[in-house]
């Protein structure tokens, strides 16, 4: 009775708002929540589709950006729970989103969170230092698998994609490696192009420009089919020239990390489909298909039956992971 | 690049009328907040950083350390005028300069200090240009054993050398570890200390500990004191200014030894408190005129600001190429670094040379601004001081609280900026040093996660921090400096029993 109440007091604000006909439409200034500090990934993805939306006035409201990525995103995750029903609180984040919940006590559940869209996939690549001897992943597998925890595979933060991805490889190969969390994707690329570590598996957006300094070189990309060609990035090679994992013998078809937007639990539906709406008219624009094509992510938007099997998939293969591990807490 | 050429470059970075503008700005601002006692040159940079979120980082670190050296320079205005420190840092300049300004040599005592600071600082910023290229050949030869070497060597200065006690610095070091730990852990990827609360997820914001323990908490001081402001008029006028400036080679070893003194401190990094109160200490004991310090020396007013200023300066090349704060204002600017997207660390220098280098020219232009607007506007800023605390006083708190909630907009950190700032007066009732606990803020987790890394890395061995010269001789200077006091003491018995 009383959601009843609220649905209706929803209705009668767009109302005033004069849209009713379009259905909701937000009648004072939208809040994007980003769940990384100033200047990581997800910050990036936030700002952009900001700029997009102020260019194209794809929303008649000013929109605030605030960060809150404190305990690895959780933070503002958590403004689901404290504005719980709140349609001008939108979440951007990635797969952590679902993923957080299992690994730490977090002060929200999974639950809490209304799926809005999906935007891009960001990919992963195993790097190797530039000198290191191994012409193929096959080899360096095989080096590792040799020398069993003796490898060092440095990676970002702890029980996060990168950690996921180092188990699932050592699951199917049966290399068996070391895994050393550091603070950041940046931070990796030092390290490895220091050889401190043995390889690592950034984003390549992470490690382009040490790709460019001839410091590190990368072996396969975790990904379904090879990444599109575009200008080289080496005076000899491209990222079309990189193979995909599963042609270079490791049996993993793909991973790959989506860029997600939410809204809090018990929104108004007619919220949902016009974020939904504007999201899409957002990655219908050159300036979306450029900010794609520079991170070298892959554009593929998301959202209702289709976002939910994809967080399924998703979900239920981290999870496997995650109880292997026995990262989950009660 | 590097040397020369880099300068160069930074040079042209630097020198644009926005930048030039900012550098004014900045110090005025500096000056300010230097002469007001409550807000330091922590407080004052932490209140400014959220201004530069959107700015370009190279107009932001120009800002801010401009704002640094003019708050540095404030605060020793205040010493010898007032017998108030605006800043800890000067402190023991009132020792001297206070006495000279009742004995009517205020223009003389304020000349000296100008410009011996104006000396110590670039002495400062020639260091940092000669050693920045051979910091980059170092860039790639640091992984977390290394890292660990070096925060252990700036944990161990501190215990040996701040002149504090050093079991009160270890308490100080360990409430700071503690209050680093809060949030989530990125070795374990688990939540530690939040106690279930889900305002401590993030952690405990550095900054707001600043503005609770030096603002707050410096203020609540000020009130129990009763500020005394019978303040003695200053009029500087360009003669005796001159004349002052022609005795300043007489001071020549001061001059010197307070700057190798304050340039050793701002890298290991001990901080401009400790170099001052160190160089005083150090020009008393090697002076003809030892009798007179204290009551009106030159010298005990030219080797604290000399060294206080090269600390200043110097502590900003730890702060680019390692990570590693000098003071407690560079602990801020890191946070700032950190916020505008940089990676502070030996791949700075490599990564963005138009940061590093404009940041290094900016500094020997900053200086020189500082001192021609220090000496210019000295009356105008006492005259700051007429005014009755009663109206002052509120003002500063009213800034704090606006600073705290600026940080994230959340209402929890200004319960936590007065708590900290209660935190603060207990610690200088007790006498304990905060500058130990703002360090172990800043670099308590990295330290332990260096440390944890290194540790995975070796599958638990400690000879990793022993595996390379680099790290050997880090760890080496590191316990040498962290059991000072007691290889003092036996070189003091020592020398005693073959007396």
């Amino acid at each position: 009775m009383a959601r009843r109440f609220g649905m209706a007091l929803g209705f009668l604000a767009a109302g005033m708002a004069g849209a009713a006909a379009q259905g909701w439409q937000p009648s004072k200034p939208i809040e994007f929540v980003v769940t990384s500090s100033p200047g990581g990934g997800t910050d990036n993805f936030t700002r952009m589709i900001q700029s997009i939306i102020m260019k194209y006035k794809l929303i008649e409201q000013p929109i605030v950006v605030s960060n809150k990525g404190g305990g690895s995103g959780a933070e503002g995750y958590l403004v689901s729970k404290t504005a719980a029903g709140d349609p001008y609180k939108v979440i951007f984040g990635t797969n952590n989103a679902y993923l957080l919940p299992y690994v730490a006590k977090l002060g929200y559940k999974f639950s809490d969170l209304t799926p809005v869209a999906a935007l891009a996939l960001d990919e992963f690549l195993l790097w190797v230092k530039a000198d290191a001897p191994y012409k193929t992943a096959k080899e360096y597998i095989e080096a590792v698998k040799a020398k069993p925890e003796t490898y060092k595979m440095g990676g970002s933060q702890s029980k996060d994609t990168d950690q996921t991805l180092t188990s699932i490889l050592s699951t199917v190969t049966g290399a068996k490696f070391i895994y050393v969390p550091f603070q950041g994707g940046g931070a990796v690329g030092t390290q490895l192009a220091g050889g401190h570590v043995n390889s690592h598996t950034n984003n390549p957006n992470e490690s382009i420009g040490q790709w460019k300094a001839g410091q590190v070189r990368p072996l396969c990309v975790f990904s379904p089919a090879r990444l599109p060609a575009g200008p080289k990035v080496t005076e000899t090679q491209g990222w079309a020239d990189i193979p995909t994992c599963k042609e270079a013998g490791i049996p993993v078809e793909r991973f790959q990390m989506p860029r997600t937007v939410w809204l809090p639990a018990g929104t108004p539906p007619g919220a949902v489909q016009f974020y939904e709406g504007v999201l899409k008219k957002v990655s219908e624009t050159p300036e979306w298909q450029e900010y794609i094509t520079r991170t070298v992510q892959t554009g593929q938007f998301l959202s209702g039956d289709s976002l939910k099997a994809f967080v399924a998939n998703d979900d239920k293969l981290s999870r496997e992971v995650f109880e292997r591990e026995g990262w989950i807490v009660k | 690049m590097d040397g020369f050429s880099g300068l160069l470059h930074g040079f042209g970075v630097a020198l644009t009328w926005y930048h030039v503008t900012l550098m004014v700005v900045g110090v005025l601002l500096g000056i300010l907040v230097g002469v007001l006692p409550g807000l330091g040159a922590p407080n004052g940079v932490s209140l400014l950083l959220p201004l530069t979120f959107t700015m370009d980082p190279v107009s932001a670190i120009i800002l801010l350390t401009s704002m640094y050296w003019g708050a540095l320079f404030g605060g020793s205005t205040t010493s010898i005028l007032f017998n108030i420190p605006g800043e800890p840092s000067s402190v023991a300049t009132t020792f001297d300069g206070y006495p000279m300004a009742q004995n009517g040599r205020a223009t003389e005592a304020l000349s000296f200090a100008f410009l011996s600071a104006g000396f110590g600082a670039i002495v400062g910023v020639l260091l940092i240009t000669a050693l920045s290229g051979w910091v980059t050949q170092f860039a790639l030869k640091f992984s977390s054993p290394e890292f660990f070497g070096v925060y252990f060597l700036a944990f161990a200065s501190f215990v040996g050398l701040s002149g504090a006690p050093p079991l009160k610095a270890a308490v100080s070091i360990a409430l700071g570890f503690s209050l680093a730990a809060v949030g989530m852990d990125s070795v374990s990827g688990s939540l530690r200390l939040t106690f279930g609360f889900d305002v401590l997820l993030a952690g405990i914001s550095f900054l707001v500990a600043v503005i609770g323990l030096f603002g707050i908490g410096e203020l609540i001081l000020t009130i129990e004191d009763g500020l005394k402001l019978d303040g003695i008029r200053a009029k500087i006028t360009p003669r005796d200014v001159l004349r002052t400036a022609a005795q300043m080679p007489k001071h020549w070893a001061t001059l010197l030894r307070s700057s190798i003194v304050g340039c050793w401190m701002g890298i290991t990094p001990g901080g401009p408190t400790a170099a001052s109160f160190m160089s005083y200490g150090l020009a008393k004991r090697f002076s003809a005129y030892r009798a007179n310090f204290g009551k009106g020396e030159p010298d005990g007013v030219i080797a604290p600001e000399t060294a206080d200023h090269s600390a200043g300066t110097s502590a900003m090349l730890p702060m680019m190429a390692l990570g590693l704060p000098g003071s407690a204002t560079a602990a801020v600017m890191l946070g700032g670094l950190m916020i505008w997207g940089l990676n502070p660390g030996p791949m700075l220098f490599v990564e963005r040379p138009d940061f590093v280098w404009g940041l290094i020219a900016s500094m020997y232009l900053g200086n020189v601004v500082a001192v021609v607007l220090v000496l210019a506007t000295v009356p105008l800023f006492a005259s700051i001081l007429r005014i009755p605390f009663a109206i002052i006083g509120p003002l500063i708190v009213v800034v704090c609280f606006i600073g705290a909630y600026t940080i994230a907009g959340r209402p929890f950190d200004l319960w936590l900026a007065l708590a900290f700032g209660a935190l603060g007066y207990a610690f200088k009732k007790l006498d304990y040093p905060i500058a130990p606990l703002i360090l172990a803020m800043v670099i308590g987790d990295k330290a332990e996660d260096a440390f944890r890394q290194s540790m995975i890395m070796s599958k638990g061995s400690l000879t990793i921090f022993w595996s390379n010269p680099l790290v050997t001789s880090l760890m080496l200077l590191g316990l040498v400096l962290l059991f000072w006091p007691l290889i003092g003491a036996m070189i003091q018995r020592l020398r005693s029993a073959r007396a």
